[in-house]
């Protein structure tokens, strides 16, 4: 039996190692989260190593005294004490409440500082001008539209480096969540209401960006590029969208909002007027017309109760709702 | 007419896809086959009277094991499928919309269908015997939980062959699962199988309540019961509180879809974002709730093989009462990314930051436990130990996923589902295995065989690392969960790795199966009833233990009371005093709950395919069989006389009592 | 509802010192669980409620739609049947079954009389074109009107029930203990009512 333990030990040793050697050789590539090319992703990588550090502080001790105690009181070695009636301390039992309790506040503090200052609502401090995109999640796509340029996109974004951009996001699809890891955390784009995200690119490049939450068929389908170029090359995206043939008109907006399976990369010369805000607040129109009873003012009201009821179960909503 | 019935039959059947053809015929040869065996050698008399209508909590415990292993399977079968399609994903092993509904029926088959009567299996068999009592408060009650559990889960499998299966996530976001964009029968498949089976645990939740707190042996106050026994009670208490949201959730979404109501969809005013606050209202605490029970299951194991008493049992009872309280404040950790702003954010992640400091003195305490022990390392025990690195390296992460900031960057990433399959394999599923290998030979008076049992543990164990170690790191390159198909490079070879340990894990069941295929035939019958040399009252009597439990009731003194009882006789002192054998008042079998069961079935059926001339008479007959309960339940029990206890005892313990 | 093996009281005596708990004691005890079961569901129905409030879709809401007579009279029906069920338990404390039974058909008439009213508000609303799909607004007043209401239903059909037991096996400690569960289910679905009325009610009106 113990022969036959011993080879299952070796076994499972050395299938370990197998795995821990071709999980470096894998690794070698850089892991988006843990190369970050924006200052929002740098500070979120921050404070990943700040809680692996600080948890690794009881973890480490944890399995090295598991391992041990295990080893040191098993049954065949006779050397080791045996005190089977001890079952209490109260010295031991306030250490280990004590430990935690004050590795969570620290971890605790840390975590509400930042939770402050990586709101993604917040608009980046920076002396160049913000970049405003709107995001519109569809099936199964991502439409993006340049209020200030007057262009669109769709699953391709260009952004000029070192420029703060703010994205707008919503969605006229099921519920989906905006993700450029190289840049920064994700937020949801939800139909019926407009959300805030506040990235930055510090080096030029193309970072990969995803749909994060489950809309669908062909979600896996919903990922798009996204650009970061010098301010000139941005000029001459905007340029280059500018002379394309096609134009987002309602009709055709209409026909892109369909579900398709997958959506080559794909720009728009111009879009029109307040397409956004009409997509925001699609489902309180068309329902507030759906009745007798409904009209302008009718609109009007079922917009703000539906900001109200938000807010019920969010007090901070307004904060990252964008002000239209 | 022929071409109506066809057509009907194509919406009807799920068709054109080979793998639902090779299914379906599995079912229908695995169906016949049964019911051939039970004509065969005349079983169904016995099925029915030994079963079907039994109240015993013990047969009722070993059904819902039965039950949860078959899911598991079916579970497991959908894990390996997914990841062989992630292996390869341009080999279209499955299209999106079949993968789409594999990784929902896997969440929903592992968590409801296969943990929850896994630990309601455990319940059933252990409560009782460990508090001295002859069976559960309500016998007629449990057996009802255990067929609506059986109702919902069969509903929900039925929709891999019939109607189609539901694809919108184990937890079903609307506005997704409403019928704007969700108008099949799938998502209505979702709703009754799990609102008939929650009704059941809800059922369950009160039942072992009243069981803990009045049908203790005498003697054993509440700070003497065993730690599984108070493990049961906060998940008991979890329950009560958390079901009811879970119930009305469905029950909501379900006026969406049937009536046209307007609770979370887009239009109309509704809020689909209330749904997602509600369903993790119900959903956190549910991670407690399975988790809880196995955390008991660890404090019984590791006290019986280190051979030394719990550590610091009082700060392990507060510990998991503070986790159940606290399970109720902190869903909104479950989407940092909705926006709610900073200081909700900030809110959540403390409260979920706070859970873990009763967690870590319970990790110590076990520790503690074996410290000055004389351990040895039979099968429960080695899933004991592999438990404490798997969940403290899955609860570190945890701790990082709560940092809402950084969640950001970790929500919906492989990085969240390797935390949580880690907690959930390595917490729950390694507990109750420990609890199923430690409390077998209790339930069917023989032991599993323990060298086939480590095969299954080591491939367990190495395919758990191997399978979820790599999704940390394809989490942290970026790759979303529910994805079938992907194109960048970098991630291949993490998920292939992945996948390699989902088919050791695989592996590691075909094992068990063959373990317990094996055990059945060739095993170490347990005479004694106490093979391990345990502690507490269930391994004072025979195993099985005979249908009424205790032959007399022991009165308690201590917490290791079997433990403290045996050392007593060691010593030589006076063992327990136990008063004459006097008659057994026991309740009697019912067929009610399976017949009440399967009008709840009949009801659900019709409502997922909008039948009311099915879903009606399905009522009708739930409240028919509520009527009869009532009518006939004072009739409902008898007596064993004191000879026949007598029999039994001398036969069970060969006269040797 | 009966959901435990009603132990008969003639068994009472042959309990040994061990089989001490008490049936019916027992069965209480899980209808209060039961009970608190119900109060988080009701909670839940009412959060709901509170939240789409808002939700109106530009429809008018109750505010403009309530027949608050109608609502007050339900109320006082409700509330006195309540009391009648109080009255009922009350005469079987003194074993006068008659009495007794008087009681609890008075009980039963008075809920019927709540749920013909609601009934009839229902319709009322319906004509209005307040419907479950009319917005989300009414969908959570259905809902949670309606659940109490399917309360009080089966609170009926299982006094009915329970009265056609009496009537075959007499008052004993079984027959009690069912009398005893079904008032405190009777007298929950009173305060669930009292909630209903000032938040969906009263609040709106006011």
């Amino acid at each position: 039996m113990s022969k036959k333990r011993r080879s299952l030990v070796r076994a499972a040793f050395s299938a370990v190692t197998l795995v821990l050697t071709m999980l470096l050789l894998s690794g070698c590539g850089n892991y988006m989260v843990l190369d970050p090319k924006g200052p929002i992703a740098e500070k979120q990588l921050d404070l990943i190593i700040i809680t692996t550090l600080l948890c690794s502080v009881i973890i480490v001790p944890v399995l090295i005294i598991t391992f041990v105690i295990v080893w040191r009181y098993r049954a065949s070695n006779k050397k080791a004490d045996y005190k089977p009636e001890w079952a209490h301390n109260n010295l031991l039992e306030t250490i280990w409440w004590g430990i935690p309790i004050v590795i969570i506040i620290a971890l605790a503090i840390v975590t509400v500082r930042y939770t402050h200052e990586l709101e993604p609502s917040k608009a980046l401090a920076s002396d160049k001008d913000e970049v405003v995109i709107q995001a519109v999640s569809l099936n199964w796509k991502w439409l993006f539209l340049y209020p200030e340029e007057g262009i669109a996109t769709v699953n391709t974004i260009t952004i000029p480096e070192g420029h703060p951009v703010r994205f707008e996001l919503t969605a006229d699809s099921p519920m989906n969540s905006f993700w450029i890891p190289e840049l920064g955390g994700q937020i949801y784009a939800m139909s019926g209401m407009s959300m805030a995200l506040h990235l930055q690119a510090d080096e030029p490049g193309t970072y990969f960006g995803t749909g994060a939450n489950f809309t669908g068929e062909h979600f896996a389908n919903m990922t798009f590029d996204v650009n970061a170029t010098s301010e000139e090359e941005y000029e001459n995206f905007i340029a280059e969208a500018k002379s394309s043939p096609e134009t987002l008109t309602a009709e055709s907006y209409e026909e892109l909002s369909k579900p398709t399976e997958k959506e080559e990369p794909k720009l728009y010369a111009s879009f029109p007027n307040g397409i956004y805000e009409s997509i925001v607040t699609k489902y309180m129109h068309e329902g507030a017309e759906l009745h007798e009873h409904g009209s302008a003012s009718a609109g009007e009201t079922n917009g703000a109760a539906t900001a109200d009821a938000n807010n019920a179960d969010s007090e901070d909503h307004s904060s990252s709702h964008s002000g239209h | 007419m022929l071409d109506n019935i066809k057509e009907f039959a194509s919406e009807f059947f799920v068709t054109g896809d080979p793998l639902i053809y090779g299914a379906d015929a599995s079912i229908v040869l695995a169906t016949l086959g049964i019911v051939f065996v039970l004509t065969y050698f005349k079983k169904w008399g016995w099925l029915w009277r030994n079963w079907i209508t039994t109240v015993d909590h013990k047969k009722i415990g070993i059904m819902y094991i039965l039950a949860a292993i078959l899911m598991l399977f079916r579970g497991g079968v959908d894990a390996v499928m997914m990841r062989t399609q992630l292996a390869f994903p341009d080999l279209n092993f499955l299209e999106p919309e079949h993968y789409n509904q594999i990784f929902t029926t896997h969440g929903v088959v592992m968590i409801f269908f296969m943990a929850m009567p896994l630990m309601f299996g455990l319940f059933n068999i252990v409560v009782p015997l460990q508090i001295g009592a002859r069976d559960v408060a309500f016998p007629y009650l449990n057996s009802l939980s255990f067929w609506l559990f059986f109702a919902g889960a069969m509903l929900f499998n039925l929709s891999f062959v019939i109607g189609g299966s539901p694809d919108a996530g184990w937890l079903a976001y609307p506005p997704l699962s409403g019928s704007q964009f969700n108008p099949g029968v799938g998502m209505n498949f979702y709703i009754w199988g799990i609102q008939i089976s929650g009704i059941g645990s809800l059922a369950s939740g009160i039942n072992f309540i009243v069981t803990i707190l009045k049908m203790r042996a005498p003697g054993m106050t509440m700070m003497k019961m065993p730690m599984f026994t108070w493990s049961v009670f906060a998940a008991s208490t979890t329950i009560i509180f958390a079901f009811p949201i879970l119930t009305i959730t469905l029950l909501l979404l379900f006026m969406d879809r049937f009536f046209g109501a307007h609770f979370f969809t887009l239009d109309g005013g509704g809020n689909p974002m209330m749904y997602i606050n509600l369903i993790w209202m119900w959903g956190h605490p549910e991670v407690y709730i399975v988790v809880l029970p196995a955390f008991g299951v660890f404090s019984e194991t590791v006290a019986t093989f280190a051979r030394k008493r719990l550590f610091g049992y009082a700060s392990m009872v507060f510990a998991m009462v503070i986790i159940s309280i606290i399970s109720f404040f902190t869903w909104a950790h479950h989407f940092f990314t909705m926006g709610s702003g900073a200081n909700v954010n900030a809110f959540f992640a403390v409260t979920t930051m706070i859970i873990a400091i009763p967690t870590g003195v319970k990790i110590f305490n076990w520790l503690f436990t074996m410290y000055k022990g004389r351990i040895t390392f039979p099968t429960p025990m080695m899933w004991t130990i592999a438990f404490i690195p798997a969940f403290v390296v899955g609860g570190m992460t945890g701790v990082m996923l709560s940092v809402a900031p950084a969640d950001f960057q970790f929500h919906n990433s492989y990085f969240l589902i390797a935390h949580f399959h880690q907690v959930l394999i390595g917490g729950v599923v390694f507990g109750y295995f420990a609890g199923l290998y430690y409390w077998w030979p209790k339930m069917f008076g023989f032991k599993l065989n323990e060298y086939l049992g480590k095969w299954a543990f080591w491939f367990w164990n190495i395919g758990f690392y191997v399978c979820f170690m790599p999704q940390y790191l394809v989490g942290l390159d970026g790759m979303t969960r529910r994805i079938s198909v992907f194109s960048d490079p970098n991630w291949t070879g993490l998920n292939v790795v992945s996948t390699i340990g989902a088919y050791l894990m695989g592996i590691a069941f075909l094992f068990q199966v063959a373990q317990i295929g094996y055990s059945i035939f060739r095993h170490e019958k347990d005479t004694t009833g106490d093979i391990w040399d345990a502690r507490t009252l269930e391994f004072s009597i025979p195993s099985p233990a005979p249908e009424y439990n205790f032959a007399v009731i022991p009165q308690v003194h201590s917490r290791d009371e079997w433990w403290e009882e045996k050392e007593r006789r060691r010593r030589g002192e006076k063992p327990w005093q136990l008063g004459p054998i006097e008659p057994i008042h026991m309740p009697k079998n019912s067929a009610i709950p399976a017949i009440m069961a399967a009008c709840w079935f009949v009801l659900g059926f019709g409502l997922v395919f909008h039948w009311l001339w099915m879903a009606i008479p399905g009522l009708i007959g739930v409240f028919i069989c509520l009527y009869a309960r009532s009518f006939s339940a004072h009739k409902a029990e008898y007596y064993i006389p004191v000879e026949e206890i007598e029999r039994t005892e001398a036969t069970l313990r060969g006269g040797a009592v | 509802m009966a959901q435990s093996p009603a132990h008969g009281t003639d068994h009472h005596d042959h309990h040994h010192a061990a089989g001490h708990h008490d049936p019916q004691d027992i069965k209480l005890l899980g209808f209060w669980i039961f009970l608190v079961t119900d109060v988080i569901l009701f909670a839940t129905l009412f959060a709901t409620f509170i939240v789409l409030r808002g939700g109106t879709d530009g429809f008018e809401t109750g505010a403009e739609l309530f027949n608050m007579t109608g609502v007050i009279a339900e109320t006082f029906l409700l509330l006195t049947s309540s009391f009648t069920s109080g009255l009922a338990v009350l005469a079987m404390h003194q074993n006068k079954v008659k009495p007794m039974i008087t009681w609890l058909v008075v009980t039963g008439l008075l809920g019927a009389g709540f749920l013909a009213l609601e009934l009839i508000e229902f319709v009322e609303l319906v004509h209005e074109g307040a419907t479950l799909q009319t917005s989300a607004y009414w969908s959570s007043f259905f809902t949670l009107v309606g659940t109490h209401g399917v309360h009080v239903t089966i609170g009926i059909g299982w006094m009915i029930s329970i009265i056609i037991q009496i009537l075959r096996r007499g008052l004993n400690s079984d027959t009690k203990g069912k009398v005893t569960v079904f008032s405190l289910y009777w007298h929950f679905l009173d305060a669930v009512w009292i909630f209903l009325l000032s938040i969906v009610y009263l609040m709106e009106v006011m």
